[in-house]
């Protein structure tokens, strides 16, 4: 897949604003960012249902969005927010998607058995969707995605409002995709969940890449290899920071304490605090802003 | 995997849309062929007992024939129109099926090609529930009948597009008002329905030749009472060319709405 100046325009909101993104073949990239990032946006311009302002889109070799239908049978995608016929019953659910995704008839009824083997659903397969947990809902989702076994699976904020247990599940689930072959492009808002899953990290900030590398690059491009957090009051840590900025140390605000990056190069020149690893979180808070509207 | 052509209706994703219809209805067949059948007879046999006291016969037909083949078009109208006006503003703006749907290889004017062919199928069939009723009340079966379901499926993808078209205009249930007391209720009562229209002013025949449900009450009537080959052209092709402006004005505002 590459994105190349991609622009999205909505109204006078500019939701992707010049993305460059290129994700190789048979990796899980992570697509992080804050809320209203364009990480969402992007998957739509993926999947053909919205269309660039600007720019070049190509998905498996298709140019979208004239050959968006080619590459579409070739994706499967999970949406951010539930899709599901939920009226239907799960296998019915599998079985419409089987056809809209022209699995064909000799195949199909083994498609759908594998695909419930894949989301743990098959004691479930009678029941109507409305009637499984939310977790279950979102696996369901999930296999509906890999009904026809896709080359590219798009997974919007695959974990967002879910159970740490099911969130682990769905992360195994997600490594098993990537080492079958498949290329796995997952946006998301839960550091921890790229940091664990991907090989690769874009960072997005209000619509475009602002950096782009493996985990632990990013980590030691942006935040060096530790950090050291000072606790203090409120204005104590005002003052901190604005003194930090006066003599050029990177830092980032931690909740109740104030982070200073690159820890490892400034030795002398920080107050005492507490030192630890630096995190894709800290090169997450760093590049993207403190606050988020 | 079937091979995908981009750009062209696919029989693939017709079939596929259509089945989904069908699966989906397979889960609601009662309660929907219920109010799609009940009402229109009821209709039927309050107009026909009704008005069926005062006005015995219309042009030598008796009057409760004159409106149980009137309201062949009236259960067509009601069932493709409302399933496709309330279903499509569902799938789209609440449940967001059609993302889902666009998110595999299906274009829009397959999703609306498939729905309506659905629909219009449907209320095709459900179109000759009033007609069996007639039947009970001394309508007497003729040959040509055989064609009021093909008259119900052509009228009804004409309806379940255009009730496509009014739910991409619409945000809300509540924007339905407009369409239901402007556009649907004018439809259902100038279209000869339950009176003859060439008793009515010239103007008032000069509209209802725009207005689809006449042509439909035409062509059943002309089944049940004697055909008009020529006329019934003209009226089927008056359906037909209904159904095309329908179909593209609903593909127009559903693509609008579901690709930003």
């Amino acid at each position: 897949m590459s994105l190349h100046g991609v622009v999205k325009r909505f109204g006078d909101v500019r939701a992707v604003d010049g993305l460059e993104l290129r994700v190789p073949a048979g990796v899980c990239y992570g697509l992080l960012g804050p809320n209203g990032a364009g990480k969402s946006t992007t998957m739509r311009i993926l999947t053909g249902q919205a269309l660039a302002d600007e720019g070049s889109v190509v998905v498996l070799g298709h140019r979208l969005p004239a050959e968006s239908k080619l590459a579409r049978a070739r994706m499967g995608v999970c949406p951010q927010d539930s899709n599901l016929d939920v009226d239907l019953g799960v296998r019915d659910v599998l079985e419409v998607f089987a056809r809209l995704y022209r699995v064909g008839p000799p195949e199909r009824a083994a498609a759908v058995d594998r695909a419930l083997a894949l989301a743990g659903l098959e004691h479930r397969s009678g029941d109507r969707a409305v009637t499984l947990s939310g977790g279950m809902q979102r696996r369901l989702l999930i296999a509906r995605a890999l009904i026809h076994q896709p080359e590219v699976v798009l997974l919007d904020e695959p974990t967002v409002g879910l159970d740490p247990q099911i969130r682990q599940e769905l992360w195994s689930l997600i490594v098993g995709l990537r080492d079958g072959g498949a290329t796995v492009l997952m946006s998301t808002h839960y550091i921890e969940e790229a940091e664990r899953l991907a090989d690769r990290v874009a960072i997005m900030s209000a619509g475009r890449v602002v950096a782009e590398g493996t985990p632990a690059e990013l980590i030691l491009a942006h935040a060096g290899s530790e950090v050291v957090d000072v606790h203090g009051s409120a204005a104590q840590l005002a003052e901190l920071r604005s003194r930090a900025d006066a003599d050029g140390l990177p830092t980032r605000h931690s909740g109740p304490a104030l982070t200073y990056l690159r820890a490892d190069s400034l030795d002398g020149r920080l107050p005492a605090g507490l030192r630890r690893s630096a995190t894709l979180e800290d090169v997450f808070v760093r590049l993207t802003g403190d606050y988020v509207e | 995997m079937s091979s995908v052509r981009p750009g062209r209706i696919e029989v693939p994703a017709l079939v596929a849309v259509w089945i989904r219809e069908w699966t989906v209805f397979r889960y609601y067949w009662r309660t929907r062929t219920f109010a799609a059948i009940v009402e229109p007879v009821i209709t039927l046999l309050a107009f026909g007992f009704g008005f069926g006291k005062l006005v015995s016969s219309i042009d030598g037909i008796p009057y409760i024939q004159f409106v149980g083949t009137g309201a062949v078009a009236t259960a067509v109208l009601f069932s493709a129109v409302f399933s496709a006006m309330f279903d499509a503003l569902y799938k789209r703006r609440y449940q967001r099926v059609y993302d889902a749907m666009l998110a595999a290889p299906v274009d829009v004017d397959e999703i609306v090609t498939g729905e309506s062919l659905f629909l219009g199928t449907r209320a095709g069939l459900y179109g000759v529930a009033p007609l069996l009723v007639a039947f009970m009340f001394g309508l007497k079966p003729e040959p040509a009948m055989v064609l009021v379901p093909v008259i119900g499926v052509v009228t009804g993808i004409g309806f379940a597009a255009l009730g496509m078209w009014f739910a991409a205009m619409v945000s809300t249930y509540d924007g339905f008002s407009y369409v239901i007391s402007g556009v649907i209720t004018p439809l259902f009562l100038v279209a000869g329905t339950f009176f003859p229209l060439n008793r009515m002013p010239q103007w008032l025949q000069s509209l209802a030749q725009l207005n689809p449900l006449y042509h439909c009450v035409e062509l059943v009537r002309h089944c049940a009472f004697g055909l008009d080959p020529a006329a019934d052209l003209v009226h089927l092709g008056a359906l037909c060319a209904f159904a095309v402006v329908a179909w593209w004005l609903a593909v127009w505002r559903t693509r609008a709405r579901l690709i930003l």
